[in-house]
């Protein structure tokens, strides 16, 4: 009995810490939520701690078609998506050759790959901006390379250690078949390395979509900005609009979100696998 | 087909990797170097000047070791409570199946938000007016916590606690890895033993922690050392006094002093390689001793 008393003590004392550092983390995102649709004069009543009587989207009208929020999303979505295919079609080529072919200086290349992900270059983005001043590709092309190269490391070796564990009995039959070398990886090797594309795609999705320095140096258009460079210039401008800040985190962190509710295994599992082979 | 162009054809499969990784990473790499000796903005004026970028930030540059310190600050307090509190939530999680995927899903949903988001959000929460945060610390009892979050005594140790409070996600679904690793037979051989929770937590779960441990203190370091966006947005520097070594490789590359900016890197990356092999080679040793691993 005793014994027993003592283990829901435990118990209850164990969910209450960790209940209460799980509302920690979500307290302030809802409280973006609602002051979010709320007006200013209504913040300024209860600075968004009574919970909203009507939803009112006035706010992300505002953001949306008045400041440039919705061309800073729109420029996000086709950043992130031409990065990420540039990524998975070039990495998934190379960690398919780094597996299966020969070829002069194999592992010497992959060593200095491999380097990129061990040496840290926190000042790296400075002679990429330079160079991409020289080449004048300060530009949307220009941000979309380096954002693929900023992936392309990691990727690679992902992948090239997924096709290294496959047999490759499977494309052996395809070669007999008369498939030549590109048949074969796209038609074989591609679908067998699903499950580590999907790493790869979520890992760098992410990274692009929340990516902020090079992409703050390199657009001065605010039109051509991405999201994060966006919400930046926009709090620069707008310190006091409350409200309308939040709307326009709250755009910036919906969509993450919900995707990560709906995937969140998959999300969980690539990003912990990216980080731990970096 | 011959054997040469057999070898020409797999190499071009290699070939839009390299060509990229060449142009954005191994020539940018060597460009660093190289530009550290230099002064001007690298686009319209150049001028060599040996050594003196290096001697001036580490003899003369008192801004730069201040914002080592601060970040090296922030890194020790996530090093120690962010990693601490990760810890004692992935145990606490580790053995109730029912919630751990609650738990989990909630505890990574700051992770994977940008540091613009986050930073901007808790700006607004935190900054004195209307001082949202020092609110709700009164509705729940909790007023004499409240206080001027970013003023000259507290802004430091506020942007340590944001930072580590966005982070400690990553340290706890690795931890939580990582015990998911350890074998439930061992757990048993112990209470057959006769162990009692704490024995079995020092003499099975820590020792056969350790390469996660050694890992997320790696991670940590080279992750924090290098943190800048959330800064910036958090408190914009404050004058220096949360300004990091990133934001200063930043803004003298904005101000158009490129070979400083080149030298600051490369004198922070150097830091970095040096911190994280002795951790590396630390970790290396304990586990020797202990001979796990």
């Amino acid at each position: 009995m005793y014994y027993k008393v003592k283990k829901i003590i435990i118990l209850i004392l164990l969910h209450t810490f960790l209940i209460s550092v799980a509302l920690s983390c979500i307290f302030p995102l809802i409280w973006m939520l609602n002051v979010s649709f709320k007006t200013e004069n209504e913040f300024r009543e209860d600075f968004g701690l009574q919970l909203l009587k009507k939803i009112n989207l006035d706010n992300y009208k505002t953001v949306l078609l008045k400041g440039k929020l919705g061309y800073n999303f729109v420029n996000s979505v086709i950043y992130t998506f031409i990065t990420v295919l540039l990524i998975v079609f070039i990495s998934s080529l190379a960690g398919y050759a780094f597996s299966r072919f020969e070829f002069p200086f194999k592992n010497f290349i992959f060593f200095v790959f491999r380097m990129a992900m061990f040496i840290p270059l926190p000042a790296g983005f400075v002679p990429v901006y330079i160079l991409l001043n020289k080449l004048q590709l300060v530009n949307r092309t220009g941000y979309v390379l380096a954002m693929t190269n900023m992936g392309l490391s990691l990727s690679i070796y992902l992948l090239k250690t997924f096709f290294d564990q496959l047999p490759k009995d499977l494309e052996d039959a395809a070669r007999i078949d008369g498939c030549n070398r590109l048949q074969i990886w796209w038609n074989v090797g591609l679908p067998l390395v699903a499950p580590a594309l999907a790493v790869v795609v979520i890992f760098n999705a992410l990274n692009v979509w929340n990516e902020f320095v090079l992409a703050s140096l390199m657009f001065t258009d605010e039109k051509l900005m991405p999201l994060q460079v966006g919400l930046m210039e926009f709090y620069n401008r707008n310190i006091i609009a409350h409200t309308l800040l939040m709307a326009s985190l709250a755009i910036a962190a919906l969509p993450i979100i919900l995707l990560y509710l709906k995937m969140q295994k998959q999300i969980i599992k690539g990003l912990t696998a990216g980080a731990l082979v970096g | 087909m011959s054997n040469a162009a057999d070898k020409t054809k797999n190499f071009s499969f290699i070939l839009p990797a390299l060509i990229i990784f060449s142009i954005f990473w191994i020539y940018p790499f060597f460009y660093t170097i190289f530009l550290s000796f230099f002064k001007g903005d690298a686009i319209s004026n150049l001028e060599f000047v040996g050594f003196l970028n290096f001697k001036e930030i580490l003899f003369n540059d008192k801004a730069w070791w201040r914002s080592i310190y601060n970040a090296a600050f922030i890194t020790f307090f996530a090093l120690t409570f962010q990693n601490i509190l990760a810890f004692c939530l992935a145990l606490g999680v580790d053995k109730s199946i029912r919630a751990k995927n609650f738990y989990r899903v909630v505890f990574f949903i700051l992770p994977i938000l940008s540091e613009i988001i986050v930073g901007l959000l808790m700006r607004e929460i935190l900054i004195s007016d209307p001082g949202i945060f020092n609110q709700w610390l009164k509705k729940v009892g909790l007023g004499f916590l409240a206080r001027d979050w970013f003023s000259k005594e507290n802004v430091l140790l506020t942007t340590a606690i944001v930072h580590s409070w966005k982070g400690f996600g990553w340290a706890f679904v690795i931890f939580l890895a990582g015990l998911q690793t350890i074998p439930e037979q061992l757990y048993e051989a112990a209470r057959i033993d006769g162990a009692n929770a704490f024995r079995t937590f020092l003499s099975i779960t820590l020792p056969l922690l350790m390469p996660v441990v050694a890992l997320i203190i790696i991670l940590t370091i080279s992750g924090t050392m290098q943190a800048f966006a959330m800064i910036l947005a958090l408190t914009r520097g404050a004058g220096g006094l949360t300004e990091v070594p990133t934001m200063r490789i930043y803004n003298h590359l904005r101000l158009g002093q490129v070979g400083f900016s080149c030298a600051e890197g490369l004198i922070l990356g150097v830091i970095l390689v040096f911190v994280s092999g002795t951790v590396g080679l630390i970790s290396k040793k304990i586990r020797e001793r202990w001979g796990v691993l």
